[in-house]
């Protein structure tokens, strides 16, 4: 069925069995660099050191304060902004080399947009913005628009009235179901979703949600699901990974993670949600004051200036992300046995 | 304004859809565009809808004036020289060597349009061009090509087409060609400083994710969202153009006697101003108008331009 022409594209199909990860990532780290006022260079440790696996046919939420490197990571996934180091795999090929070149990768990972607007271009239509990577693709003309048209049925966009309508002319809801539809266009098996709901309306939110989830089952698709809002997370996500200042402090099950934190950011983030039971309101916010600045990150444990468990230690050791239950990591001294932390559990117990 | 969002494409946001329940009618509905919206836009605004009339009629006496004068553009009398405006023969007066001037600048029209127009048209696509490409590309390209250009800013613009005019000799030719130097820097600056606003957006972005090659990517995504605020400054460019090559002229640098041209007549007319100061000015007046009309024009076109969300 599928429309683009069979280039030498060895990994539209599957390659490495459903063990393999779809996406892996390791040691993945981004520096800007900037200069300050003394004219020393200093960089903005935006992702640094970010390890994690996407499974095949999973979605995977990432989620985390502003500035927190989401962002960034999505856009290194991407390729847009170049790594400084770290490897990605995909399905099992190093991404960026000879075997399987950025173009190649880049058909089978796809990404929409926070922004529906800045990311339709203004001068052409619904239809021709969807058309455009088959066109490049080596779609012909003809065969491209009919699939334009297609995507835009099943995204719920009537083709006769949408085709034509140019971004400004239609709703920021309609615009996100055609970011949507384009970011299917060239037949992904992973599509990166960075914020791609938090801009509509809360019952817009829900119904692209919904669509959401009917394509990952109708095309086979995994998500990875950047978002600031929990309840959306928990909602779509079977996996969950919880970021702060560049770097993973938990990753595990959704339920795990967002029911039973292990590490204390992730409680703190879960307990500034407001709560809907007007007898549980939250009183004071556990999380105090803005992130640290990336720039000149604390020692040890980054999230120690602000932790209710913060020990000592927590300041001199960096802690590892390690397996505190079933495919559940975090990186917290007071969770992992013999880190010294005084809340450690017992080495015999966690073994 | 922005099209209106019917209550049938508000359910559709509801998820709901059925291919049944469409409207029977098959045709597609057709968008007006954006450049249909500027036209619509551009239509209700009478101050740009009048100078693009005087444009209009300035290009309509141009075309047709060989065929159309009252009386032979060349042929002088040493005996009417410098009659009056209102004149029973000539009705705006004639000039130093008794040549008709309702003749002369009708004529005189088409080399003034002449080179007033083609700089600007020439130095649209170069300078678009390599603004273009130092906005899109950025890095150490923009740096190199946007510093070369910098070295023309440095001289004031009329002293550089006067200038490159010396050097290259007086002629229509030359001139064209110096006023195309001295406007493919500005042009330029105005592309690369569109396109570099541009070039961060998500929709570059996406079409860079879609595997397309640079150059698609300038050549259907960049171009039409630079093009039009180039094409207004180049538009407002026209009436610099048109009074810097009257420059030329009346410095001898452009065109030569007895070809009329209205930046020529403006000078050889200039040793008649006490004796008839009236017919002496009108073809400064003609100059005026025409960029003034250019210049609203442009105005109006850059306010119908304007992106509305």
């Amino acid at each position: 069925m599928s429309v683009i022409p069979d280039a030498p594209d060895p990994f539209a199909r599957d390659r490495g069995g459903p063990a393999q990860p779809l996406l892996s990532v390791s040691g993945l780290y981004k520096h800007f660099p900037v200069r300050k006022a003394g004219g020393k260079k200093q960089v903005v440790r935006a992702v640094d050191g970010v390890d994690f696996d996407v499974l095949k046919g999973e979605t995977l939420g990432i989620v985390g304060e502003s500035g927190c490197g989401k962002s960034t990571t999505a856009k290194l996934l991407m390729g847009l902004i170049e790594r400084d180091a770290g490897s990605l795999l995909y399905d099992g090929q190093p991404v960026g080399e000879r075997v399987m070149p950025w173009r190649s990768y880049r058909r089978q990972v796809q990404m929409v947009f926070q922004d529906s607007y800045a990311s339709l271009n203004p001068r052409m239509t619904v239809e021709q913005s969807i058309a455009f990577g088959p066109k490049v693709n080596g779609v012909p003309g003809r065969e491209a628009v009919e699939r334009a048209r297609a995507l835009l049925a099943r995204v719920g966009l009537e083709p006769k009235r949408f085709a034509g309508r140019y971004p400004h002319e239609i709703s920021g809801g309609q615009r996100q179901r055609v970011n949507i539809a384009r970011s299917l266009a060239l037949e992904p098996r992973l599509v990166l979703l960075d914020e791609a709901v938090s801009a509509l309306d809360k019952s817009v939110e829900a119904q692209v949600l919904n669509l959401l989830l009917d394509l990952k089952a109708e095309f086979g698709l995994t998500y990875i699901f950047i978002s600031h809002d929990l309840n959306v997370v928990r909602f779509i996500s079977d996996r969950v990974m919880v970021m702060y200042l560049g770097r993973v402090s938990e990753i595990g099950p959704s339920d795990t993670v967002l029911d039973a934190p292990a590490h204390p950011y992730t409680e703190a983030l879960l307990a500034s949600m407001p709560s809907l039971d007007p007898n549980n309101r939250t009183q004071a916010a556990l999380l105090q004051g803005d992130p640290p600045n990336p720039i000149d990150p604390p020692s040890g444990c980054r999230f120690h200036p602000r932790c209710t468990l913060a020990e000592p230690i927590c300041s001199e050791t960096e802690p590892p992300l390690d397996t505190v239950g079933p495919l559940h990591r975090v990186s917290c001294l007071a969770r992992q046995p013999g880190s010294g932390h005084s809340a450690a559990p017992a080495r015999a117990l966690a073994a | 304004m922005t099209a209106p969002i019917t209550a049938a494409s508000m359910a559709l946001d509801g998820g709901v859809l059925s291919a049944g329940d469409a409207a029977p009618e098959a045709a597609f509905v057709p968008s007006r565009g954006f450049w249909g919206h500027v036209g619509h836009r551009l239509v209700r605004d009478p101050v740009a809808m009048g100078a693009g009339a005087v444009i209009l009629l300035v290009v309509l006496i141009a075309i047709l004036s060989p065929w159309i004068t009252p009386m032979d553009p060349y042929k002088g009398s040493m005996l009417r020289r410098l009659k009056h405006v209102g004149d029973a023969t000539y009705w705006l007066g004639s000039d130093e060597l008794g040549r008709d001037m309702i003749s002369r600048l009708m004529l005189g029209s088409r080399l003034s349009l002449f080179i007033g127009v083609t700089p600007v048209l020439i130095a649209f696509v170069i300078g678009s061009a390599i603004g273009i490409l130092a906005g899109y590309v950025g890095g150490w390209t923009n740096t190199i090509l946007m510093r070369t250009i910098d070295v023309f800013f440095a001289f004031p613009s009329v002293l550089l087409a006067i200038a490159l005019s010396g050097a290259l000799g007086a002629g229509i030719f030359n001139s064209i060609v110096s006023l195309t130097c001295v406007f493919v820097p500005q042009i330029a600056r105005v592309a690369e400083s569109v396109t570099t606003g541009i070039r961060k957006r998500d929709y570059i972005d996406a079409a860079k994710l879609s595997g397309a090659l640079p150059l698609t990517i300038m050549r259907v995504q960049v171009l039409g969202n630079v093009v039009g605020p180039i094409f207004v400054y180049a538009t407002s460019l026209i009436s610099v153009s048109m009074i810097l090559a009257s420059g030329l002229s009346f410095l001898g640098l452009g065109v030569r006697p007895p070809e009329p041209e209205w930046g020529l007549m403006l000078n050889t007319l200039r040793t008649a101003i006490y004796a008839n100061p009236v017919v002496a000015a009108l073809p400064g007046v003609c100059i005026f108008v025409v960029s003034i009309a250019f210049n609203l024009f442009s105005d109006g076109l850059r306010a119908a331009m304007e992106i509305r969300q």
